[in-house]
């Protein structure tokens, strides 16, 4: 009952944070509705004269994807912050097992990534996105919140490790950027050189993206049900990383 | 009287760099005890050793009848600190920051309302509760965070130079507040401090850190006595010298042996 508590309260923590930075929470709208706009409506006239179909059905999925992905990566991190800011050392001398602490906060940054998925959900209607069925809603729905929970627990796995600022870019550049590009929100598996499609299915967004067009575009190129196997099987693994990580945390 | 520390044989190595070199103490039930040492001289280590935030090379350290290293939740439950550099969430209000902490500590919301209130009122915040921290001053922070560190009832007070960058007013309310604490509850208190003048107010005893050694330890007349000086400024100056220390060595040094290891 303790532990639920302190979950709940360090969940609360990240949400209260994130309702009350409302210029991260616009600013990060900019890049979802830059690349609904310039690639979906840029793309769609050779996308399906090359017998593609519809792009920006194609292609929201993997928006919200990306979304999720950054907004995630930057929850899990936060502890850096926390460690500069001096707070981290107020929750490790607390008489609380540090799982608890982390589950709080990944539980926390994992919901705040999937209300930025959700809006972004909602913003991909203006520029004529349609989901194919309503009864898969759910379903996508939990896909989101997978893959927001996957990255937040590697942001935290990856951030327990970093004592300041200086890693953060390394990150931007050498993790987050090439999970996003190499994953298919952009383009179809279907097709593509070996090498590529080989790095594509090693890069865990893939699931992600493709159980979110399953549901949403009714295109699967894995299956839903292998996806979301895949991911939570990863979700577990990170998880239990991220919290090895962070109960070794020295300030 | 049965006592609330007890180290023994203390040793931190951060790489090559000996932080602490084993040193033994004990510090006894509602003492209030003064660490004393110039900058880098192994305070700060030993009290982040103390309070599990931290792994000794090798030692023991016997909080409250458990052991730091065996029982660390134990050992939280039954302390509490100031740091010596910030350690709120200044994105959150000052009752969140307390509320928070309460929950951590396992206080039920009954008991933690009063007293975050009491505490509160205490350090004059009650009327800014829901003002976010970033808006605080630093004196304000300040005593916020000292109402935290007591909010659970801690057994052992930690307090890391906690009265840096505080104003006479402020620094007396202070001491005023622990020293009715440690008559009601029996709190122990284990301070560093650069003010001579504090350690002599409101320590019963002192041990003087130098270069990770305790070099003496006694109570402030002891000192003087011992060192055949008048005040207590004096006396610290003929036990450690009147060179002047590289600034924050100590957390530079640990800064870097962290970075080594990944």
């Amino acid at each position: 009952m303790k532990n639920l508590k302190i979950i709940y309260i360090l969940w609360l923590r990240q949400l209260k944070r994130y309702v009350r930075s409302k210029s991260r929470m616009i600013g990060s709208l900019g890049q979802p509705i830059l690349f609904l706009v310039a690639l979906g409506f840029g793309f769609g006239p050779i996308y399906a004269k090359a017998g593609g179909g519809n792009y920006m059905q194609f292609l929201a999925p993997g928006v919200m994807c990306m979304s999720i992905l950054f907004t995630s990566i930057f929850s899990g991190i936060e502890i850096i912050w926390d460690r500069q800011f001096g707070y981290l050392k107020e929750t490790l001398v607390a008489p609380v097992s540090r799982i608890y602490i982390m589950i709080g906060r990944t539980l926390g940054g994992a919901t705040v990534a999937m209300i930025q998925g959700l809006v972004v959900f909602t913003l991909t209607f203006f520029v004529g996105f349609r989901p194919i069925s309503l009864t898969m809603l759910p379903v996508a729905f939990l896909a989101m919140f997978l893959i927001a929970l996957f990255f937040t627990a590697l942001g935290t796995a990856i951030g327990s490790r970093l004592d300041d600022m200086q890693g953060f870019q390394i990150i931007i550049n050498f993790l987050v950027m090439p999970l996003f590009f190499l994953s298919g929100a952009l383009f179809p598996i279907d097709g593509l050189p070996k090498a590529l499609e080989i790095v594509t299915r090693l890069d865990p967004l893939s699931y992600g993206v493709d159980a979110l067009r399953g549901t949403l575009s009714g295109a699967a190129h894995f299956g839903v049900g292998f996806d979301l196997t895949i991911i939570s099987i990863l979700v577990l693994i990170v998880m239990f990383i991220g919290a090895k990580m962070f109960s070794k945390i020295e300030v | 009287m049965p006592n609330i520390i007890e180290v023994k044989k203390l040793v931190k190595n951060f790489n090559e760099i000996e932080a602490v070199k084993n040193i033994s103490f004990n510090v006894k039930k509602g003492e209030a005890f003064a660490f004393l040492g110039p900058n880098g001289a192994g305070k700060t280590t030993t009290i982040r050793m103390l309070t599990t935030l931290l792994v000794p090379t090798s030692g023991e350290v016997i909080l409250d009848g458990s052991n730091v290293l065996e029982n660390p939740n134990e050992v939280r439950n039954s302390f509490g600190i100031i740091f010596q550099d910030p350690s709120l969430d200044t994105e959150l209000t000052a009752y969140e920051n307390m509320e928070i902490h309460a929950v951590m500590y396992g206080l039920q919301k009954i008991l933690y309302k009063r007293r975050i209130e009491e505490l509160m009122k205490l350090v004059d915040l009650w009327d800014r509760k829901n003002d976010l921290v970033k808006n605080f001053s630093g004196g304000m922070k300040r005593r916020l965070e000292i109402a935290r560190g007591l909010l659970h009832h801690p057994k052992v007070l930690f307090l890391d130079e906690p009265t840096l960058g505080l104003d006479p007013q402020t620094r007396n309310n202070m001491w005023t507040h622990i020293k009715a604490l440690r008559e009601k509850e029996g709190l122990s208190v284990f301070f560093t401090t650069h003010y001579m003048e504090e350690a002599e107010r409101n320590a019963d005893r002192i041990a003087v850190i130098d270069h990770g050694k305790i070099v003496a330890e006694g109570s402030p007349d002891d000192l003087k006595k011992k060192t055949n000086t008048k005040s207590l400024e004096d006396a610290f100056l003929a036990l450690t010298g009147k060179q002047i220390r590289d600034e924050g060595a100590e957390n530079g040094a640990s800064r870097m042996a962290r970075r080594w290891k990944h």
